[in-house]
């Protein structure tokens, strides 16, 4: 059971720094509600740091990988994504392809490398 | 047809939330801190931010920005959501729910089934639909968490992968401006460099400096259209 909960102090920081800023924005547009520009400069200049920030951590993950990925070598890692960003465009954007593909370049990689 | 386009998208939130839990096992974090931030959060992007940030040890005020950055997105989809279902009869506090449970899957689905559902049923309908979905979403948090405790080097790294990708991908197929594909490509070349920088605030800067190059390089490119 303690081990299921883990420590206390982890869940307080994912109350103040997960759930509160996420529900203050969604509460903001119950209450709110009409009356926002959806192509106003300022949410289209949010959008892309969202969508940027966003890049940013997908990068940190295959560069400064966590637990086990760590155990991949970079070039594998950085050759998975690529075969899967290649098969992704050429499927005319399939999501699906494109994460299928990358995790047959890696498994196949492991255990071609050993 | 479409049957097909939903099961996909069911799929990519499936596949998200078994890479989101691994995630967590992998960083340290207990399984019922996995399940209380899928269920509390019910945000993908905000959740891999969330806990990246909060494993690589910077503190809680860049995390809870970094998170509010990528929350704002939530706010116009409240806002585009809410409409589709309101009746002159309905009171805010029963759209609270359905406030928590948009997010982009319950946003694209609403468009797709909302039409076809009567107005005043749609309240009932859309808290069946988020869930079905939330069910889904905290499931494959358990077995992502379980599954990276369990497998093998190898098949725990498989899992690991799948975040980076099933993200990258999902958020190309969603990038339809040049902004978001700029935002998309830069924020992906400027970590690397934001790292070298090593100033503990690696996420912040890169994705705001290449948030609002993409951001201006629209603007710019926007202008001579308005001018002609």
């Amino acid at each position: 059971m303690r081990d299921f909960i883990g420590d206390w102090h982890a869940l307080v920081v994912l109350l103040l720094a997960g759930v509160i800023p996420n529900q203050i924005w969604r509460m903001l547009g119950l209450w709110l509600g009409a009356g926002i520009d959806e192509g106003s400069d300022l949410l289209m200049w949010v959008k892309a740091v969202a969508t940027a920030i966003l890049a940013g951590v997908i990068a940190q993950i295959v560069v400064q990988p966590p637990g086990a990925l760590a155990s991949v070598p970079g070039a594998l890692r950085y050759g998975a994504v690529a075969a899967g960003f290649v098969a992704f465009m050429l499927t005319r954007r399939s999501i699906f392809a494109g994460v299928l593909c990358g995790e047959v370049v890696m498994l196949v990689g492991r255990w071609w490398l050993g | 047809m479409s049957s097909i386009v939903s099961t996909v998208l069911s799929l990519v939130l499936f596949v998200t939330y078994i890479g989101i839990g691994a995630l967590a096992h992998d960083t340290h974090f207990s399984l019922a801190w996995a399940i209380l931030s899928t269920a509390l959060v019910w945000a993908g992007p905000a959740q891999i931010i969330l806990i990246t940030t909060l494993a690589s040890g910077v503190g809680i005020l860049q995390s809870a920005v970094a998170v509010t950055m990528s929350a704002i997105r939530l706010f116009p989809m409240v806002v585009a959501v809410l409409p589709m279902m309101r009746n002159p009869g309905t009171k805010r506090r029963h759209l609270i729910l359905i406030a928590h449970f948009t997010a982009v899957t319950l946003w694209v689905e609403c468009y797709r089934f909302l039409p076809h559902v009567p107005r005043e049923r749609r309240v009932a309908f859309v808290h069946g639909l988020g869930c079905g979905l939330l069910a889904i979403g905290l499931c494959a948090t358990v077995i992502g968490y379980l599954l990276a405790a369990n497998l093998t080097q190898t098949f725990a790294s498989a899992i690991l992968l799948l975040t980076p990708l099933a993200f990258l991908f999902s958020t190309a197929s969603n990038s339809k401006g040049l902004a978001d594909i700029l935002a998309l490509g830069l924020g992906l070349a400027f970590y690397p460099v934001a790292a070298l920088l090593d100033s503990g605030l690696d996420i912040l800067v890169s994705g705001v400096a290449a948030g609002t190059i993409a951001f201006l390089v629209h603007k710019w490119r926007d202008q001579p259209g308005e001018i002609s």
